[in-house]
């Protein structure tokens, strides 16, 4: 498996530290009413047999945060995007 | 069909015969319309589970459905090694267990099962880690577990080809599990299914479960590629499908998939007549009856359904078997291969009821769960049977992750990934 990083181009996966689902939301509250949104987000994920966005950290290259979309059944990469887009 | 019990006599007679008069050894049904219990999932804990349902229950009228054949999923794919050194309270009694139900598990099922009991040698580097394993040891041995603690010649006695005056992590002594060992994997399954069979079991092998039918809040029965199979309960034990399967019941899971590699040597002559671990990185290894080094390290850390991983970790697992045990590096490797694990957020798994009645789970072994093949369907029966959780499997409940109460030996957090 290679990510092709926007900043340094198709690099091997050991330059990459795995950080997990992208698509998990930090709760807005930390009031007791969301302790179940908490729960959720801390600890269940969907782990989908087919695509998933995934955060990886291009630590041994530019230090980014990618976000990448690959399908868990055949390792295909089908886009990495930077994790900061658009926030 | 009456079991053919296996005897040195059996084996005189056949070998006489030319082994021609064998009998399969468990049946080959069609689904009923219903079963009391349908058990997803013909792995190891799936069958071990159908086995003490019979056994210790009186529950027979089980079905076992497995997607594939018997055996192919982890339960014939991993490294064989049993253990109880495991340091927190919720763990430690489960798997000290597991231990014992070994040492009498082929008395049990009259089936060899290969139950080695060589010993488990985890080495240490430095003062600290030889603290960190003394603190262990004595967990070990607060719950009956057994545990000794090696000096640097001890260590040297066991295994005196290991790198002592490695310059960056030299061995400085061990860990010892005496009672720890190797099972022959695929015989644990054939020799579970064949005992479950035996008492009444139907064993349904290529009948994967499509879907669940739930009737206001029960369950009722499953889909299946053989059609509706209609069930009063359904345990899901189906390790590394946890999440896909679970799924189709509705629930979320605090799993992920990941996978694990292995690798085998070309045989040699008797070298290791030991587990051995690597206490300064991930790398294990023991030897097969067959002569070949049997070892392994580190999962690949991304989330996957592919029973393949990626180079990094061959490299990874290569040089800390240089480091530990140099003469290694002259031996070829002959296969590898990966399993899918369910890695769970804490590193512990799980036995208990779900939110939709009459529905069960069993799951999140991570890379660890061969050793736990007996206790697992032993709790996991006593908790389909009486509805309640077995005393050594209470912590294994899914309300743990969010009341705090985590069971996580690493102390990594909830990134499954670093178990
Ligand atoms: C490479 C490797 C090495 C390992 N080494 C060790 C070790 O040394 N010691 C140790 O203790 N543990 C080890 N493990 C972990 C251990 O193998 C697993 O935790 C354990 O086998 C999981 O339980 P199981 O045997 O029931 O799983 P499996 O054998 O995987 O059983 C699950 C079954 O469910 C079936 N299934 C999936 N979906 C469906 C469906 N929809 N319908 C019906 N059936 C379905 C699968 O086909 C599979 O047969 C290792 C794992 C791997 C991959
Ligand atoms: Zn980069």
């Amino acid at each position: 498996m290679r990510i092709n990083c926007p900043y340094c181009g198709a690099r091997c996966l050991e330059e990459f530290t795995y950080r997990g689902d992208a698509t998990v939301k930090r709760p807005e509250s930390i009031d007791e009413s969301a302790r179940d949104a908490w729960v959720d987000y801390v600890y269940l994920r969907d782990n989908p047999a087919g695509l998933h966005k995934e955060l990886w950290h291009h630590g041994a290259g530019c230090h980014s945060w990618l976000e990448v979309t690959r399908n868990t059944v055949t390792h295909e990469i089908v886009a990495v995007e930077l994790a900061a887009k658009g926030r | 069909m009456t079991i053919m019990r296996y005897s040195l006599a059996s084996l005189i007679t056949n070998a006489l015969t030319g082994n021609r008069n064998w009998k399969p050894v468990w049946r080959e049904p069609e689904p009923k319309s219903s079963y009391d219990v349908v058990i997803v999932g013909g792995g190891g804990h799936g069958l071990s589970t159908a086995h003490y349902l019979a056994k210790e229950h009186g529950i027979t009228n089980v079905a076992v459905i497995e997607k594939s054949y018997i055996g192919s999923g982890n339960v014939g794919r991993n490294t064989t090694i049993v253990r109880s050194n495991y340091l927190l309270p919720g763990n430690e009694p489960f798997y000290e267990w597991s231990m014992k139900l070994w040492e009498g598990l082929e008395q049990d099922i009259n089936y060899n099962a290969m139950v080695s009991q060589r010993g488990v040698l985890n080495v240490f580097h430095s003062d600290g880690q030889r603290d960190a394993f003394v603190r262990r040891g004595n967990a070990m041995r607060f719950y009956g577990a057994d545990a000794e603690l090696l000096d640097k010649e001890q260590v040297r006695a066991l295994v005196p080809f290991v790198d002592f005056d490695n310059a960056r992590f030299p061995v400085r002594g061990g860990l010892f599990q005496p009672r720890g060992g190797t099972v022959r994997h695929d015989a644990v399954a054939w020799g579970y299914a064949r005992s479950a069979d035996s008492r009444g079991v139907d064993i349904i092998q290529n009948c994967a479960a499509t879907g669940f039918r739930i009737e206001n809040g029960r369950i009722v029965g499953v889909e299946t590629e053989k059609g509706f199979i209609g069930a009063k309960k359904v345990a899901l034990c189906v390790a590394g499908s946890s999440s896909r399967v679970a799924q189709m019941a509705g629930l979320r899971l605090p799993i992920e998939a990941h996978v694990l590699q292995a690798f085998v040597t070309e045989g040699i002559k008797p070298l290791l007549d030991t587990v051995i671990t690597f206490g300064a990185g991930h790398f294990y290894c023991s030897q097969s009856d067959k002569g070949g080094l049997v070892f392994g390290g580190d999962i690949d850390g991304y989330n996957t359904y592919a029973q393949r991983g990626n180079l990094p970790v061959v490299e990874d697992v290569a040089e800390g078997g240089m480091a530990l045990i140099p003469a290694i590096g002259r031996l070829r490797i002959l296969r590898s291969w990966g399993g899918l694990l369910d890695m769970s957020m804490d590193g512990s798994p799980i036995i208990d009821k779900t939110p939709v009645d009459g529905l069960y789970f069993n799951g999140g072994w991570c890379y660890g769960g061969f050793k736990a093949t007996p206790a697992s369907g032993w709790c996991y029966a006593h908790l389909i049977a009486t509805g309640e959780p077995h005393p050594y499997a209470a912590a294994y409940r899914f309300d743990r992750f969010g009341s705090g109460r985590v069971i996580d030996e690493k102390g990594m957090g909830a990134q499954p990934n670093l178990h």
